[in-house]
């Protein structure tokens, strides 16, 4: 101890001029051992597991791209004359935030590019965010102890989202401010309080000189801080469980096997920014995305045919298309109590958005509840080994497809030479029967691929080759599996119902009961992984294939 | 100046000036001749071209529309339409109609222009209606800014505000426009074929008509700015991009990327 206090004791001292750097760095805040700890993180590697990668970048992206917008925007609704380049709108009266936009769009060197740049990674962030739930929710890595994580991501979407929807306003043409036109229905639409929200929202009756600079703030400031604290939360929780893998020989829920981020997964993931980028910008630079230009600036009169939101917010707009105005002869607008209450806006507005997000908030505490299932799981369930779990995923999937359908339905009307209203009619139909169908159809294709999984896990492949005993009998010869493919065709869980149990006073509560019989709909259906003993078994029936592959290849020696 | 002069002896120099030439001639004359049809149009027809459009009339379109253009129940009566009308429908291949639907389908004309005349002429004969524009209106002089706000006040809800069509109720749908002649879209303007309204000269005038064409050809001409245009059908061919174009590629080298393990 003593001796490390004389000036003159030997100390390291690096030989390069880059190890002193870091060695000063090193012994100022520890870095190394950050280095070390964060460099043999294990990763897990799937190209299925990169999308939340993507979203990330795409996220970058949108921050690089945005500042470099930002110092040519100008969100204000002052009234103004277009003097820029581009003639066909010569000299018409618009806002200073539709100018500039164009402005960024034909005047500013690259502006054009960074603003396609901008828009397509926003279209392609909230895409790898919603793959990437989509993956998470299909694999059951939701499930302890990343249920907190998966909240954490759903909010991330609905920020996304929200980023979107806040920027695709921004420029203030004839389609944003259709779209801004919409909100302000679905707003109005609440009752009672509707229209006071409304006037607070745009200060003053629709459209005001407030709105784009309000969303402004919120599209620059807020939204992108908290997505940045969420994702913060979300990469810290991803350190702390570790990364899941997909079922395997020498996985299970103690270890984690892949590469660790020094230097293989550093080197992919710093390659896979610039690809990601390097893509969005190709998107950008040979296909436009939001022509401004083509749409004139917003004017409360003009509503354009084919006026759709960008993808992410479809689903509400298609289920405002599919919602008729009446049903039979009983009108869904309706004046009570001398109000009027616009549930055929109201309804689909909320209603379905409402559902899909509750329903997805909740489902790892619905599964947990159901199948009583309190372990920690690191290792991914195959989708067809939870098929019920598919299923759901499936139909709330097909769900949300026929509302973003609906979404294109003038498109799909004039495109396949068929009429508006029959699109409406069999979406309206869909929106109730897909999901069923959907749900049944998932199940039982999980079901076949189980079965199937089980038949060559127990008699090996198929491989075509039909053969003729001795004794006249055909028969087509399996080639069995390594150990490794078969162990991923085993190696898996198949909980059997949970009947009910009693309670601590010995009685089987109503609660009780209704969760024993959803986790018999949740598992009745089940295919059990051939056990030890049956893949023993029909390793004994083998023998005669095996035998007869022995002969087969002893004939081909003595030819 | 100086590019151009050390160019002019590069192999391809005499081909481009042939070219050059080839255009420029071909310019001209196409010019010159579709003035002296416009004014063709415009003069009155012969009592020959409204005995001819008779008979043509008779033998190709009294089926629906009636001897006498009176009308029937297959058809509307044609007294009173104008020559107009029948240049548009006819010309454009939407009459005579192939089949009986929401809308008579564009196809391509089924008559010449002198035939056509002549059936414009007959029906004109049968009551004052609509003619044939001058070209005086049709020209692309006008304001296209102007006939870009006429045309998203009056057009766009339909049309769509990239001219590129939409859908209306039961199997109707408004057509997209890029490519439509300026005489057409004027006609179509002051006749209200199949289901678009009339635009008469009240509700636009001509000089505003001539600025919604301009306005038209404008962006055609213009093309798009950001690159492939997708349809110009706006966020939904851009979602249906990027998710299966941006996010497929995507796919494709995440695949590449984890491909060298387990």
């Amino acid at each position: 101890m003593s001796s490390s206090l004389t000036p003159d004791a030997p100390v390291f001292a690096a030989k390069t001029t880059g190890g002193r750097i870091t060695d000063f760095v090193d012994q100022r805040v520890g870095g190394s051992g950050i280095l070390r700890e964060f460099g043999r993180k294990v990763f897990p590697d799937h190209w299925s597991f990169m999308f939340g990668e993507v979203a990330l970048y795409s996220f970058v992206i949108l921050l690089l791209s945005g500042t470099f917008l930002t110092f040519f925007f100008d969100p204000s609704m002052a009234e103004t004359h277009y003097a820029g380049s581009y003639t066909p709108l010569t000299n018409v009266e618009m806002s200073v935030a539709y100018s500039s936009s164009l402005d960024i769009s034909f005047d500013v060197r690259g502006g054009m590019f960074m603003r396609q740049v901008h828009h397509w990674s926003a279209l392609l962030f909230v895409a790898s965010v919603s793959v990437h739930m989509l993956r998470v929710f299909f694999t059951g890595a939701f499930r302890k102890p990343r249920e907190l994580n998966w909240v954490v991501g759903s909010v991330l979407l609905i920020l996304s989202m929200a980023a979107g929807f806040t920027g695709y306003s921004l420029p203030d043409d004839l389609l944003s401010g259709n779209g801004l036109r919409i909100i302000d229905g679905v707003i109005k639409s609440i009752p009672v309080v509707g229209t006071y929200i409304s006037f607070f929202l745009f200060g003053g009756e629709f459209p005001g000189t407030m709105i784009i600079s309000r969303l402004y703030t919120l599209h620059i400031l807020l939204v992108p801080a908290l997505i940045l604290l969420m994702i913060v939360m979300h990469l810290f929780m991803v350190v702390v469980h570790k990364h899941t893998q997909y079922p395997g020989p020498g996985r299970n829920d103690g270890n984690v096997v892949g590469y660790p981020l020094g230097p293989v997964y550093a080197a992919k993931a710093g390659g896979f920014f610039f690809i990601v980028f390097g893509v969005v910008a190709i998107m950008a630079a040979f296909f436009t995305i939001n022509p401004i230009w083509n749409y004139g600036p917003y004017d409360p009169s003009p509503v354009s045919a084919g006026t759709q939101p960008d993808w992410y917010i479809g689903f509400v707009d298609g289920a405002l298309r599919l919602m008729p105005g009446t049903i039979g002869d009983w009108k869904v607008e309706q004046i009570w109590f001398g109000h009027m209450f616009t549930f055929n806006v109201l309804l689909p507005a909320l209603v379905p958005a409402g559902i899909l997000f509750t329903v997805m908030f909740a489902y790892p505490w619905i599964e947990r509840w159901i199948t009583k299932d309190n372990r920690e799981h690191h290792v991914l369930d195959r989708p067809r080994n939870a098929p019920t779990r598919t299923a759901i995923g499936m139909a709330g999937f097909v769900w949300y497809c026929v509302m973003w359908a609906a979404a294109g339905s003038d498109l799909i009307a004039t495109h396949f030479h068929v009429a508006l209203n029959d699109v409406t009619y069999w979406l309206r139909a869909l929106f109730f029967i897909g999901p069923v169908i959907a749900f049944i159809v998932t199940k039982r294709v999980a079901l076949a691929l189980q079965r199937k999984d089980r038949e060559i896990a127990l008699h090996g492949r198929e491989t075509g080759r039909i053969v003729r005993l001795p004794h006249g009998e055909f028969i087509e010869v399996h080639a069995p599996l390594d150990e490794y493919k078969r162990y991923m065709l085993v190696g898996f869980e198949s909980p059997a119902p949970l009947p009910a149990v009693p309670n601590d006073h010995g009685v089987v509560d109503r609660k009780e009961k209704l969760r024993a019989k959803l986790s018999r709909w949740f598992f009745e259906d089940r295919v059990a992984p051939a056990s030890p003993a049956e893949l023993e078994a029909a390793h004994g029936h083998h023998g005669v294939h095996e035998a007869v592959e022995a002969a087969e290849s002893q004939k081909t020696l003595s030819h | 100046m100086k590019a151009l002069s050390q160019k002019r002896r590069h192999p391809l120099a005499a081909i481009a000036l042939l070219l050059m030439g080839l255009l420029v001639t071909g310019g001209l004359y196409a010019v010159a001749t579709t003035v002296n049809q416009a004014k063709a149009d415009t003069t009155t027809y012969s009592a020959s071209d409204v005995e001819e459009g008779g008979k043509l009339f008779a033998a190709n379109c009294a089926t629906c529309h009636g001897m006498g253009a009176s009308g029937s129940q297959s058809g509307p009566s044609l007294v009173g339409v104008g020559a107009a009308a029948v240049d548009f429908q006819v010309a454009t291949g939407r009459m005579p109609m192939e089949m009986n639907g929401p809308q008579a389908q564009q196809k391509p004309a089924q008559f010449n222009e002198e035939q056509t005349k002549q059936m414009a002429a007959y029906v004109a004969s049968l009551g004052p209606g609509p003619a044939i524009p001058e070209a005086g209106v049709l020209g692309e002089k006008g304001d296209a800014a102007k006939g870009g706000e006429l045309f998203r006040t009056n057009c766009a809800m339909c049309h769509n505000a990239a001219a590129a069509g939409g859908a209306l109720t039961r199997g109707k749908f408004a057509p997209a426009l890029a490519g439509v002649s300026g005489q057409h879209i004027y006609e179509a303007m002051v006749t209200g074929p199949q289901n678009m309204p009339v635009f008469n000269d009240a509700n636009i005038s001509p000089e505003g008509k001539r600025d919604i064409i301009t306005f038209l050809k404008q962006i055609e001409a213009n093309g798009s700015p950001g690159g492939a245009d997708l349809g110009a059908l706006g966020p939904v061919s851009e979602g249906l991009f990027v998710w299966i174009a941006g996010l497929g590629v995507i796919i494709a080298f995440t695949i590449w990327l984890t491909s060298r393990t387990s």
